[in-house]
């Protein structure tokens, strides 16, 4: 699901999308990058972003709001501390003090790695994974598989942008898991 | 200035400091690594925390809240959305897409480099900088030039936790600039 579809919230999404800017040839040639960081300097989009998560999550009775290292760290605690639930990193490989789980997921050249916490997350948990962006969902799957084995379920995974030709949707739907974006990426590079 | 010296203000500081946690021998032997990541799974804690940042600079006319990477990307933008501030990441070289300026800063063995967006930031914007921790304060000091350098007034540096015996106060004192924190680093690990 995409918001903007019947919760009236056109205009707050238009005003999001406004903000958002795409800067080619990043971090490589032929790579349009979606860059986030213009929304975080506006500070309504940037309330209103909050705003729609926690308007979709607050009576969803979530107790975990998870994000992903880096720009997830930028979205996440906001929605967590909104809808009273703990927040919990995680994170690239040796971040995490203290005992970790890990998950290995594949790039389209070589292999990442995903850690979190042991005790941060309790069997019966309720679980959202939040990321700026979901291109192929590798990431997220790989998030979704370290809150599973520590026994939570993840309720969703929310994201401000869902880039669809990279069919991260699908790969969640493999997952049993569904996605909730605020924008739907179009390839246009700003000035 | 260290918070608490208020009364009103005790209660919560001392639930924030009992929420964190020691992890002894990380990064490295030696090293009493101060873990915020058990704070953020305490909602009352983690809301006390941003409560008190809010609570000291909404009335400060604060334009820009700056968050060092990644534990500054957690802190951070809670307090910028209260306040209605903008949020700019400072970040590893690299990340940031687009157009940056470098602060190369020493560390113990070598240097490090912290970038920021051009044009995230305006002269006369009036500024705060946040991170999880201040140790020597060298970050804290990258950090500042960098918004220096773009013109911006640095009003104070905010840190959940100082590590007094590194001196970081001293450093930023030597830069002209004010520390705020909420408690002092812990000896003692947590079982």
């Amino acid at each position: 699901m995409s918001a903007g579809e019947n919760d009236g919230s056109a205009d707050r999404i238009n005003g999001i999308k406004s903000t958002l800017r795409v800067v080619p040839d990043f971090p490589k040639p032929g790579i349009l990058f979606l860059d986030i960081t213009t929304l975080l300097l506006d500070p309504k989009a940037f309330k209103d972003t909050i705003d729609l998560f926690v308007e979709r999550y607050k009576q969803k009775d979530i107790s975990v709001v998870a994000g992903i290292e880096a720009r997830g760290f930028m979205f996440g605690p906001a929605i967590a501390l909104a809808i009273g639930a703990k927040f919990v990193p995680l994170r690239k490989p040796k971040k995490l003090p203290g005992e970790v789980i890990s998950e290995k997921y594949v790039l389209e050249y070589g292999t990442d790695c995903l850690e979190m916490h042991v005790g941060a997350v309790e069997p019966g948990e309720r679980a959202l994974v939040i990321d700026d962006l979901v291109a192929t969902g590798g990431t997220l799957c790989a998030a979704m598989n370290l809150l599973e084995r520590a026994g939570a379920v993840v309720v969703e995974c929310a994201c401000v942008i869902e880039v669809p030709d990279l069919k991260g949707r699908e790969r969640l739907r493999l997952h049993g898991k569904p996605l909730y974006v605020l924008i739907e990426s179009r390839f246009e590079p700003t000035s | 200035m260290s918070a608490g010296e208020n009364g009103d203000s005790a209660g919560r500081i001392n639930g924030i400091k009992s929420a964190l946690r020691v992890i002894p021998n990380f990064p490295k032997p030696g090293i009493m690594f101060q873990d915020i990541t058990t704070l953020l799974l305490d909602p009352k804690a983690f809301k006390d925390t941003i409560d008190l940042f809010v609570e000291r600079y909404k009335h400060e006319t604060i334009s820009v809240i700056a968050g060092i990477e990644a534990r500054g990307f957690i802190f951070g933008p809670p307090i910028a959305l209260a306040i209605g501030a903008k949020f700019v990441p400072l970040r590893k070289p690299k990340k940031l897409p687009g157009e940056v300026i470098s602060e190369k800063y020493i560390l113990e063995y070598g240097s490090d480099c912290l970038e920021m967006h051009v044009g995230a930031v305006e002269s006369g914007d009036r500024a705060l900088i946040v991170d999880d921790l201040i140790a020597t304060g060298g970050t804290l000091c990258a950090a500042m030039n960098l918004l220096e350098r773009a013109g911006a007034e640095v009003v104070e540096c905010a840190c959940v936790i100082e590590v007094p015996e590194l001196k970081g106060r001293e450093r930023l004192r030597s830069h002209g600039k004010p520390l705020y924190v909420l408690v002092e680093s812990q000896f003692v690990p947590s079982s």
